[in-house]
C-alpha cells in the first residue's frame, strides 16, 4: 500500500479525573506514510506513549479521529480494534515482551497464529524474517538464551512477519547497548525502505536521528516541531 | 498446528509446583466423586440384587411394600386368583423375613431368610461355589454366602447350625451374595423358610408371576390390579426403581452420597479455578501482549481453556488409576464400589466441565486486561 497508512486528526486525550486529571494530548494531527521511518521525540511525560497507544488502537482518544489504512477507529469495539491491529499494525516494545516459554521461531509464529496462518507456509515466513534479522541460527532458542539485542530482533521479526502496513516501536533501543541499538534501528529503517512500511519509532535518544526520514517533537501533549531528514545510508551506519 | 496448545501446555508446566498442587486438587476431587458415585451405584446394585437374579415378568407385593426386604404379607389364596387371570402362566410364592441363626458355639446372629419353591424355578441362589441348588429341596438344607462364614460360625458345605431352634445343614455356598443391610442372606426351600421365619402356610411375602409367551405385560398388569386389591403388580424395572428410590432417597443415604459428590466437585472446581487464576495473573503481560498483537478474545479463551482441559485430562487419568486401585481393594468389602465404563466416561466429562468452569475467573480477568500495559513496562 502506498500513501498514508495512519492518519490522526486533532487528537486529544484526557487521563484521570478530578484533581488528578491530565491532558495528555492536545490537538495532535499527523500522518504516517509507507516507506518512511518517523521518529517521535520528546521528554518523559510528554505524551509519546499515549500517542503511540492511540495510533496503535490500544487506547481510545478523548477527541479527534484515527484512520488506519482508511478505516476509522472511532467508536470501534475492542474486538474490531484487535482485528485492525492484527491486520495492519506490528508492535515492537521496549521490554520485547517475548513469551518466555516459546522459542524464537514460535514467538514469531505467534503473530501469524493469531491471524489463523499455520502450517508450512507460516513456517517458511518465520524462517525468512528471522533470517532477515540475522537470527537463522537462533530459531530454537528460548528468550532467556538470547542477548537483549537478539531478543529485540526476535520482537522485530514478530512485528513484521505478518506484513503489517505500519510498525510502531516504543523505545526499541532503550534497553540495549549502543551497538545493538544502532543495529535495531538499521533493521527498522531497512523495513521501512525495503518492505515499504510506515515505521514510527518513539525515542528520546537523539543518536538515532540518523535513521529518520522525519522527526516529530512532542512536548506537553502537543507536537511542537517537525523536521525532515535525509537518513544516513544503512551501509554507512553498519560500517561505522 | 496452532500454537494455542503449545502456549497452554508450556504455561501450565512452567511452574511445576503450582501444577502439581492443581493436579492434587483435581485428583482428590475426582477420586472423591468417583468413590461416592461408585458407592452410590454399588449400593443401588446391592439393593436390587435379588430382583436382578430372578427371571419373572411381574412381582406381586403388598400395597405398602417399598422394597424386596419389606415384611408385608399376602394371602397364599391369591395365587389361584392370579393363575386365573388370562395370560398368566405361572405364580411362584417367595417368602422373606428375619430370623435368628444359632452358631455351633451357641451364639446367635440375625439372618435374612429368602425362601421359594426351588423346583418351580423360584428365587434360588446364584454364583454357587460348592454344592447343588437342587439340594435345597431337602428338608433343613440352606445356602449361605462364604463371605459370612465367620459371622455364621460355619466353614462350608456340610456344616450344621440352627435357625429359630430348627437344625439346618449348609448344602450350598455362594460367592458375592451380600446384603447391604449387612445381615446375611440364607436361602431355603419355601417350606423350610416359612418355618425359619415363623410364617404360617397361608401367607407369603411376594409372588413371582410369569406370563405366557407373547403376553401383553402391561395389559395383564392392569388386569391384575383391577381384579385384586391391596397389592402392587410391578415389572422388574419398576420394582428395581421403587426399591432404589426407597433405600437411596427414602432413607437419605443416596442423598448424602450425592451431596458429597456435589461438594467434592465444588471443592475441585475452586482449587482448579484458584490455580488457573493465579497462573493467568502471572502471565498477564503475555496475555496483554497477545491482545496487543491482535489476538482475538476467542484465541485467548482457547489458551486458558486448553490449560483447563489439559489439567482435566492429566488429573482424570491419575484419578482413574487410583479409583481402579480402590475398586480392586474394596471388591470383597460389605459395600462395593462399582465403577462402570459409562460412569468413567461421565466422570471424565464432569472433570472437563469442572475444569472449564474453573477457567471462568481467569477468562474474566483476561477480558479486563488493557493491552496498553505492555507499553508501560
Amino acid at each position: 500500500m502506498t500513501g498514508p497508512i495512519i492518519e490522526a486528526a486533532n487528537l486529544s486525550k484526557i487521563l484521570g479525573t478530578g484533581p488528578g486529571r491530565v491532558q495528555a494530548l492536545k490537538d495532535v494531527s499527523l500522518t504516517l506514510s509507507s516507506g518512511k521511518l518517523t521518529i517521535l521525540m520528546g521528554p518523559s511525560g510528554s505524551g509519546k506513549t499515549t500517542l503511540l497507544s492511540i495510533l496503535g488502537c490500544m487506547l481510545a482518544p478523548t477527541g479527534g479521529t484515527v484512520r488506519i489504512c482508511g478505516t476509522s477507529t472511532s467508536g470501534a469495539h475492542p474486538e474490531d480494534l484487535a482485528r485492525i491491529r492484527r491486520q495492519h499494525i506490528g508492535f515492537v516494545f521496549q521490554s520485547y515482551h517475548l513469551f518466555s516459554t516459546l522459542t524464537a521461531a514460535e514467538n514469531v509464529r505467534l503473530a501469524l497464529d493469531v491471524r489463523g496462518e499455520q502450517g508450512h507456509k507460516a513456517m517458511a515466513k518465520v524462517e525468512e524474517v528471522l533470517a532477515s534479522v540475522g537470527l537463522s541460527s537462533k530459531m530454537a532458542s528460548f528468550p532467556h538464551q538470547l542477548s537483549g539485542g537478539e531478543q529485540q530482533r526476535v520482537a522485530i521479526a514478530r512485528a513484521i512477519v505478518a506484513e503489517p502496513s505500519a510498525i510502531l516501536a516504543d523505545e526499541p533501543t532503550a534497553a540495549l547497548d549502543s551497538a545493538n541499538g544502532q543495529m535495531t534501528m538499521a533493521i527498522l529503517s531497512k523495513i521501512a525502505k525495503e518492505r515499504d512500511r510506515a515505521v514510527l519509532v518513539v525515542t528520546h535518544d537523539p543518536r538515532l536521528f540518523g535513521f529518520a526520514d522525519r522527526i516529530l517533537y512532542i512536548e506537553d501533549g502537543s507536537l511542537t516541531r517537525e523536521e525532515l531528514s535525509e537518513p544516513t545510508s544503512i551501509k554507512e551506519l553498519q560500517g561505522s | 498446528m496452532s500454537l494455542v496448545f503449545t502456549l497452554a501446555s508450556r504455561n501450565l508446566f512452567q511452574d511445576r509446583l503450582r501444577f502439581v498442587a492443581s493436579l492434587i486438587g483435581i485428583v482428590l476431587s475426582v477420586v472423591l466423586v468417583m468413590v461416592q458415585m461408585g458407592l452410590y451405584f454399588g449400593f443401588g446394585r446391592m439393593i436390587t440384587t435379588m430382583i436382578d437374579h430372578v427371571s419373572t415378568d411381574l412381582w406381586i407385593v403388598s400395597a405398602g411394600a417399598n422394597c424386596f426386604e419389606d415384611l408385608s404379607l399376602l394371602s397364599i389364596g391369591m395365587q389361584k386368583r392370579l393363575l386365573a387371570i388370562d395370560g398368566v402362566a405361572e405364580v411362584v410364592p417367595v417368602v422373606v423375613g428375619f430370623s435368628a441363626w444359632m452358631r455351633p458355639d451357641g451364639a446367635m446372629t440375625p439372618v435374612f431368610v429368602v425362601g421359594s419353591d426351588i423346583a418351580a424355578g423360584g428365587l434360588s441362589p446364584w454364583n454357587v461355589v460348592e454344592g447343588k441348588v437342587q439340594s435345597l429341596t431337602a428338608s433343613g438344607t440352606v445356602a449361605i454366602d462364604r463371605s459370612y462364614y465367620d459371622r455364621l460360625g460355619v466353614s462350608g458345605v456340610g456344616a450344621t447350625a440352627g435357625i429359630r431352634g430348627l437344625p439346618v445343614t449348609v448344602g450350598v455356598t455362594t460367592d458375592g451374595i451380600r446384603s447391604f443391610t449387612t445381615t446375611p442372606y440364607v436361602f431355603a426351600d419355601l417350606g423350610g423358610a416359612r418355618s425359619y421365619i415363623g410364617l404360617p402356610a397361608s401367607f407369603t411375602s411376594q409372588f413371582l408371576v410369569r406370563l405366557k409367551q407373547k403376553a401383553d405385560v402391561q395389559g395383564i398388569r392392569q388386569n391384575i390390579l383391577s381384579n385384586i386389591s391391596g397389592i402392587q403388580a410391578l415389572t422388574p424395572d419398576q420394582f428395581r426403581e421403587q426399591s432404589r428410590s426407597f433405600w437411596l432417597f427414602g432413607t437419605g443415604a443416596g442423598v448424602a452420597l450425592l451431596a458429597g459428590v456435589l461438594l467434592s466437585a465444588i471443592v475441585g472446581t475452586a482449587i482448579v479455578a484458584q490455580t488457573l487464576f493465579s497462573s493467568t495473573k502471572d502471565h498477564l503481560y503475555e496475555f496483554a501482549t497477545l491482545r496487543a498483537i491482535g489476538a482475538s478474545n476467542g484465541y485467548i479463551y482457547k489458551v486458558i481453556i486448553c490449560q483447563a482441559v489439559l489439567s482435566a485430562i492429566i488429573g482424570f487419568a491419575i484419578a482413574a488409576l487410583i479409583g481402579n486401585a480402590i475398586v480392586h481393594f474394596t471388591a470383597k468389602s460389605a459395600l462395593q464400589i462399582v465403577i462402570t465404563p459409562s460412569l468413567l466416561i461421565e466422570l471424565f466429562v464432569v472433570t472437563v466441565v469442572m475444569c472449564v468452569v474453573s477457567a471462568i475467573a481467569a477468562i474474566l480477568r483476561v477480558i479486563r486486561v488493557d493491552p496498553a500495559i505492555v507499553l508501560t513496562r
